[in-house]
């Protein structure tokens, strides 16, 4: 993480575009791509809870949905400033990519929702798996929107011609990625073992009194 | 604000946001600890509660027996 920040604040060439303000891009990025991938990778412990019926999954697909919840925050609030810098607004309204990005962060936020309102058991395990399956549809909508886009404000970096970018651009980018990854995969064990250490301590308590 | 500013709030957002979830998660593993102490303390007081009456039934009956004796 370290490398990737000096890399991305210090080492690698300004853009003659978009100025200092396009640094933004080094975190931004990674971090949305981090969120998509836990959504992903929820609704896929979602799916084979449904298909093996494993109680563990139930855990592990809430916890990759809480960390896309936090990169989600995160990508809204970088993307936010670095709209403002570029494009000299906090949030357009008019454009689909942002506003379908908003829609998957908060249709995961309501998962939350569903998952607290329910007792804790075998049905909230699958109803909740069940909801995670239906946002994964949202994520290559959202995704493409940004490709799709008509107005194309925000962006496209990554087009079939290869990156857009020059080589030192796109290791520093691939770097930034691999620590965000990283981060996000610490995170995802660090409070996985918190929630099952918590559960198997309320257990050991039921049991001793 | 200047374009390098608002580089510096983006990364600054993250670099809070990262370390107040740290934080959360170091407050719920200390008290995960707690926790655990306090179970280890309930389980040491049962094993002692459990060893009691073991050892006193025989050393009663062996005194009754005595007593009975005499």
């Amino acid at each position: 993480m370290g490398l990737a920040l000096v890399l991305a604040l210090i080492v690698v060439a300004e853009d003659q575009d978009q100025g200092v303000s396009q640094r933004i891009f080094y975190i931004h990025v990674p971090i949305a791509l981090t969120a998509y991938f836990c959504f992903g990778l929820g609704a896929w412990k979602a799916l084979l809870l449904l298909w093996r019926g494993e109680e563990r999954y139930d855990l592990e697909s809430y916890v990759a949905i809480h960390q896309g919840t936090i990169f989600g925050a995160l990508t809204l609030i970088t993307g936010s400033i670095w709209a403002k810098a570029s494009w000299g607004h906090w949030w357009l309204w008019s454009e689909n990519q942002l506003v379908l990005f908003l829609v998957l962060f908060l249709f995961y936020c309501a998962y939350f929702m569903l998952r607290f309102s329910l007792e804790e058991g075998s049905r909230r395990a699958r109803s909740s798996a069940v909801y995670a399956l239906f946002g994964v549809v949202l994520i290559p909508v959202s995704f493409l929107a940004i490709r799709l886009a008509e107005n194309l404000i925000h962006p496209t970096v990554f087009t079939r011609e290869g990156p857009q970018m020059s080589g030192s651009m796109f290791a520093t980018f691939c770097i930034a990625w691999a620590a965000v990854t990283l981060l996000a995969y610490v995170l995802y064990r660090v409070e996985l073992a918190g929630k099952r250490l918590d559960a198997d301590l309320r257990e050991l308590r039921e049991v001793l009194q | 604000m200047t374009q390098g500013q608002y580089v510096a709030a983006a990364y600054g957002a993250v670099f809070v946001f990262v370390l107040v979830y740290v934080a959360i998660i170091a407050a719920k593993l200390a008290r995960l600890q707690r926790e655990t102490a306090e179970l280890l303390e309930l389980a040491r007081s049962r094993e002692r509660l459990d060893r009691v009456p073991d050892y006193a039934a025989p050393v009663r009956g062996s005194r009754e027996g005595a007593t009975g004796t005499e």
